[in-house]
């Protein structure tokens, strides 16, 4: 009843922002079938998408960060550069320090640097009124300033307690897989997927199901309209900053448990990937649209494509940053032709 | 307290904008129940002094009272609180939210969004005001109408003890505005104070109790709206005397062109992809016509086709019952042109003001001068700029011209009143000196007194030469200036009107269609 009155099909009952998920997911399952069909071997164990969630976890706790930014309309470029911050700082704290410092003090020196960031980046961008790109543009200058003040040689970090918890591998019964000579490999994710995975949850019910996350998406919609809704903008848009930069600490110390040394040359360009693989995931870079589990599959897109690569024998760095230039591209397309056929079926 | 159903109470309110003192010492009254009409010229200050009572703008001088008690409301959400609640003229709502969302988000307790029960309840409020929207729908995929009736269902279930609707109406038609109507008096009956802000006289003559006039931001006075007939409302707000209105045509005198010259444009099976069907259309020199229909029955659309604003299809025509394409669809002086895009149109002479100045006109950020001369540097070229003296020239010829209210040249368009805005968009265009202008609602959303003014010189640039295409909502604006009228309905030229066939009834049968 109801709908026989509404012009137009179901086209016109979704929202940009479920349309774009929706084609997102759709675009990664068809491309990891593909690779299963075509390069077979590695990509039918579930090990290869485990493996690609273990490097990556970082990459995709910044993506989330990044995506409540550019959800309300902003943009935060340093977050690569606070993750390796972060990263080079936890190192120096448990290797250099006298006796090896605490694992858990470590943890802490990493959300401190991230809401330390967040704060003052949130600060100047919603109270002082200055581009989110300028404000954070100085930021990662600042945050990789800071990373070879720190230290400047790339060092391993041996603290016994740390190294525990990097090894950690949580089992995950059922997917291993049996070499030729019958040896038992189990299927494994490291903590900081664990994180990740969390994260995206706890995100995904933020922007869902608060008010706060609701005024995100008010807020990138139409900053205007969003004040006149009796919507706090300012505060609205420093604590997505605030949350962001918090990302971003974590994010560094997932990255850390990863990699598990310190380098000046860590994450470098890493906002540029978590920026990308938003997009990918349906993120509009206008604010007001996006979705945090389509981030999670933009960032699984964007590794899968380049483990593609890699096994078609492309391994050199600049074949992955071509295909990820030609991914976006092709995402942006289908993003605005669908977005464009909608508003025309719509105003008429 | 004097007076117990006093409601809302503002006294001495001041404002001042860089270089205008937009409200000088302005006191307003409301009841409890009562339908308050707040009238004014553009740039009266109705809007300014709303925008003070909801926080969007700090006062800077005066005291509101609310139930006798001083207020002080810094944001719109201090306002929301309080019990203000508000429908401002643009539409103020997040396109990218659900219909339901718009009408809960930034109030209500906690800080968790029940998406069940407000879809619930959402519905039961679209139902009840008969909203032809869902609750889960993403409002940027409904209609500018109902859109605007969203806001409203989001301003009445609010609760309020005080409803200001600044321009609620001028997107919504007929039915709809009776719908309305139906809401406030109801509204009136729980006692609910309203502020209504409208430039269509009839309805505060239908609706309201009282009036209130300002002008040039200060207060002109408080009227019983059976003490004020329209006649002396208008000189209120205009500060003088009417022009008789229904005489201007016969003021400025007609160009005298000669019946057998070649039409200025003239087009055959003309169509775009905005779904206009074909239509043939031709203008003459000096000629003011006009298409005319009900909203979204492709009056503008026309017109975009004309300018190239929108793709133009090529036209068919049917030969011995072969369809062949038109060599020579589009004529200009006897001459075939190909328009195709806005640029060659204005290569061609032809300027067109849109109808919505905010969207497709003014740059908002540049002075009111950089506006201006902004087509003409177009057409010249980027890297031949005009001298400071030639635009400061042009621009104080045009301000002069169509007595533009400004600080000065330099003042950033945004700062100017609606009507003003428009006026700076007409010289951007007059400046280029077109043969063939089109004014898309050029009066939509202003005062009369600069409706009368930007009447008064499309008849005027007509004996001049100039052809003009005039589109405007209201129907008495186009028989004062229009001398031929196109008719369309449902996206198709449904008729031709000229001379004695010039009046409103005979308009209404054609949209309507026959008998």
């Amino acid at each position: 009843m109801k709908e026989k009155k509404l012009k137009g099909g179901i086209f016109n009952r979704v929202s940009d922002t479920n349309l774009l998920f929706f084609i997102t997911v759709v675009i990664f399952f068809l491309m990891y079938i593909g690779a299963v069909v075509f390069r077979g071997g590695g990509f039918s164990k579930p090990q290869t998408l485990f493996d690609i969630l273990n490097s990556n976890a970082g990459l995709i706790i910044v993506a989330l960060g990044l995506s409540v930014v550019m959800i309300t309309g902003g943009i935060d470029i340093s977050v690569g550069g606070v993750v390796g911050l972060v990263t080079m700082c936890c190192a120096v704290y448990l290797d250099k320090t006298p006796g090896g410092g605490n694992v858990y003090v470590s943890m802490l020196i990493a959300v401190g640097i991230g809401l330390a960031f967040g704060l003052v980046q949130g600060f100047l961008v919603a109270y002082c009124d200055i581009q989110p790109f300028i404000v954070t543009l100085a930021g990662m200058f600042f945050a990789r300033g800071m990373t070879t003040i720190v230290h400047t040689k790339p060092f391993n970090v041996e603290n016994s307690a740390f190294q525990k918890l990097k090894n950690t591998r949580i089992e995950i019964p059922g997917l291993g897989w049996y070499t030729k000579k019958g040896i038992y490999f189990p299927a494994y994710i490291e903590i900081g997927v664990v994180v990740a995975l969390a994260l995206v949850v706890i995100l995904f019910i933020v922007l869902r199901y608060t008010k706060l996350g609701r005024a995100f998406y008010a807020v990138g919609g139409n900053k205007q309209s969003a004040l006149m809704l009796g919507i706090n903008v300012k505060r609205t848009k420093f604590l997505s900053h605030v949350i962001c930069g918090v990302l971003a600490g974590i994010a560094g110390y997932v990255y850390f448990l990863n990699v598990g040394s310190g380098s000046v040359s860590h994450a470098t360009g890493m906002e540029m990937n978590a920026i990308a693989s938003a997009i990918i995931g349906g993120t509009m870079l206008t604010g007001g649209v996006g979705n945090i589990v389509g981030t999670l599959f933009g960032v699984l897109s964007l590794c899968t494509i380049q483990k593609i690569v890699a096994s078609a024998g492309l391994g050199e760095a600049w074949w992955t940053g071509i295909t990820i230039a030609a991914m976006l591209c092709l995402f942006l397309l289908i993003q605005s032709v669908v977005i464009r056929l909608k508003k025309r079926t719509l105003k008429v | 307290m004097e007076n117990d159903n006093r409601l809302l109470e503002m006294h001495g309110i001041v404002k001042t904008f860089p270089g205008v003192r937009a409200l000088q010492n302005v006191d307003f009254f409301l009841n409890r129940g009562e339908i308050h009409a707040l009238m004014g010229e553009n740039g009266a200050g109705k809007s300014t002094l709303i925008k003070v009572l909801t926080g969007v703008y700090p006062k800077d001088g005066g005291t509101i009272l609310l139930d006798g008690k001083a207020v002080a409301i810094h944001s719109p959400s201090d306002a929301q609180k309080l019990g203000i609640s508000t429908v401002y003229q643009e539409i103020t709502l997040c396109p990218n939210l659900t219909v339901a969302e718009n009408m809960y988000i930034g109030r209500g307790k906690g800080s968790l969004t029940k998406w069940a029960k407000m879809n619930a309840d959402a519905n039961k409020i679209l139902r009840k005001l008969d909203i032809p929207a869902v609750a889960n729908m993403q409002l940027g995929n409904c209609s500018i109408a109902v859109q605007q009736m969203v806001a409203i269902a989001r301003a009445v279930d609010m609760d309020a003890k005080v409803l200001i609707l600044d321009e609620p109406t001028s997107s919504l038609d007929e039915q709809e505005v009776e719908k309305l109507f139906g809401l406030m008096r109801d509204l009136k009956a729980l006692g609910v104070g309203i502020i209504f802000v409208t430039h269509f006289l009839d309805q505060v003559y239908e609706v309201c109790d009282k009036i209130t006039v300002l002008r040039d931001g200060q207060l002109v006075g408080e009227y019983e709206i059976k003490d004020l007939p329209r006649v002396k409302l208008v000189a209120k707000m205009l500060g003088k005397e009417m022009d008789d209105l229904s005489d201007i045509k016969g003021e400025s005198g007609t160009y005298e062109g000669d019946d057998t010259d070649l039409p200025v444009y003239e087009a055959q099976q003309l169509q775009s992809n905005a779904g206009i069907k074909p239509f043939d259309f031709y203008i003459r020199k000096g000629e003011v016509n006009g298409f005319t229909g009900l909203l979204g029955s492709g009056r503008s659309e026309c017109v975009r086709t004309i300018f190239g604003a929108d793709r133009v299809l090529p036209g068919k025509k049917n030969v011995n019952g072969k369809l062949v394409k038109i060599k020579d669809q589009i004529k200009m002086n006897g001459k075939r042109v190909k328009i195709k895009n806005p640029r060659s149109a204005m290569k061609n002479g032809i300027a067109y003001l849109p109808e919505d100045r905010k969207i497709d006109g003014i740059v908002g950020d540049l002075s009111v001068r950089d506006n201006i001369i902004l087509a003409l540097q177009v057409m010249k070229g980027f890297f031949k700029p005009f001298t400071k003296a030639q635009a400061y020239a042009f621009a104080d010829e045009y301000i002069k011209k169509l007595n533009i209210k400004t600080a000065s040249a330099d003042t950033p368009v945004k700062s100017l009143s609606g009507g003003n805005q428009q006026k700076v968009i007409l010289a951007r265009w007059l400046l280029m000196n077109p043969q063939y202008l089109i004014l898309d609602e050029p009066t939509r959303g202003i005062d009369v007194g600069t409706k009368v003014d930007i009447q008064k010189l499309v008849l005027e640039l007509a004996s001049g030469g100039m052809s003009i295409t005039f589109i405007s909502s209201e129907t008495d604006e186009m028989l004062r200036t229009c001398s031929r009228l196109i008719v369309m309905r449902d996206r198709k030229v449904v008729g031709e009107l000229s001379g004695d066939d010039l009046t409103q009834s005979m308009i209404m049968s054609t949209i309507a269609g026959g008998e």
